[in-house]
């Protein structure tokens, strides 16, 4: 059985079946390792929708749609900020100012540890859902 | 050798930027595009802007490439010949031009001992000294960006987010109709034969 019964550039397929769970990969170790190196939220976002993007020039719109619809992309670009923006109220319910950390955890740099987490989780959430959006934008007006 | 490196690099930088000014090939331009974002980004590792070189990486090197080559999509890929030159417009773009560079002769320069950073050094110090036992992750620019100036970056997200909104209202994702759930061509993919089907594409 052919899954793709039309196609042409297979090599291309195949190579960016291969490469696309690496570059999902080093999106996340750009996410969750940006306290340690260079990195964070916004270039993570960028390298997670890069690949949903390659995805989406080699097999067609089409089925990256089906993979991530765009219902799923709204949300994701309004719960990012969402997360980044409830992090600042749990520090305020939590006796703290908008945004200050140190009160989320007993010790103050474990709740600054946490609350960097989530910040830059809420980041890349929202640049990964905005850069994918504008390549279906684009893309779907062709 | 740092300056002679990024020396170089703006030699670059400079004839990329006069290529894209030149070539009339859009495609190339675009292409051109990406190449002048990774040259920049280059020059910020050597500058030791490690993040900053991978955002101008990432952002302006891979995604707005694509975005760009997204665009191209709706036009052509040469640009249309043009029978006459606009004089107001040379003046125009000569005149801002003068006025940027004239604006950064106020700039102190690179590595300059008076520039603002350095005669007041009781910022940068803190961040280096502090940030450590403050707030504690030894990337001190994510401890900056995350937490000594996380409005700033709230700010900067809700900027993004209002960007994608923008574009979702004025591009608009086309509504999945019934006939839009037939597998649509990939790029890969042989044009379908089926008259039906191609005459669907083209709307």
């Amino acid at each position: 059985m052919k899954l793709y019964p039309r196609q042409r550039h297979r090599v291309l397929q195949v190579v960016t079946k291969l490469v696309i769970p690496f570059v999902l990969l080093f999106g996340l170790y750009v996410q969750f390792h940006g306290d340690y190196g260079p990195g964070g939220g916004f270039q993570a976002g960028v390298i997670f929708a890069s690949a949903f993007i390659l995805h989406g020039l080699i097999f067609g719109l089409k089925r990256t749609r089906d993979v991530l619809s765009p219902t799923v992309l709204r949300f994701m670009m309004a719960s990012g900020v969402l997360l980044y923006a409830g992090t600042g109220l749990v520090t305020m319910l939590f006796g703290g100012e908008l945004l200050n950390y140190s009160v989320l955890a007993h010790e103050p740099t474990h709740g600054q540890h946490w609350g960097i987490f989530a910040v830059e989780l809420g980041v890349g959430i929202t640049v990964t859902g905005v850069m994918i959006t504008l390549f279906y934008g684009f893309a779907s007006k062709r | 050798m740092d300056t002679f490196i990024v020396l170089v690099l703006l030699t670059f930088l400079a004839i990329t930027a006069i290529g894209i000014i030149v070539l009339r090939d859009l495609l190339g331009a675009v292409i051109l595009l990406g190449v002048y974002s990774l040259t920049a980004a280059g020059a910020f590792v050597v500058m030791d802007a490690v993040d900053v070189a991978f955002t101008e990486a990432a952002v302006g090197a891979g995604i707005s490439t694509i975005l760009f080559l997204g665009a191209l999509s709706f036009t052509r890929h040469e640009q249309k010949p043009r029978g006459h030159d606009s004089w107001v417009a040379l003046v125009f773009v000569v005149v801002t031009g003068g006025l940027l560079i004239y604006g950064t002769l106020d700039m102190p320069y690179y590595g300059s001992a008076d520039s603002p950073s350095q005669t007041h050094p009781e910022l940068a110090v803190r961040y280096i000294q502090e940030s450590g036992t403050e707030v504690g992750p030894p990337n001190i620019v994510t401890s900056v960006l995350a937490s000594y100036r996380g409005y700033d970056t709230l700010g900067e997200t809700v900027v993004v987010f209002a960007a994608g909104v923008a574009v979702l209202s004025l591009l608009g994702l086309r509504r999945r109709r019934p006939e839009d759930e037939a597998p649509e061509d990939a790029p890969g993919d042989i044009p379908a034969a089926d008259p039906q089907d191609s005459q669907r594409r083209k709307v």
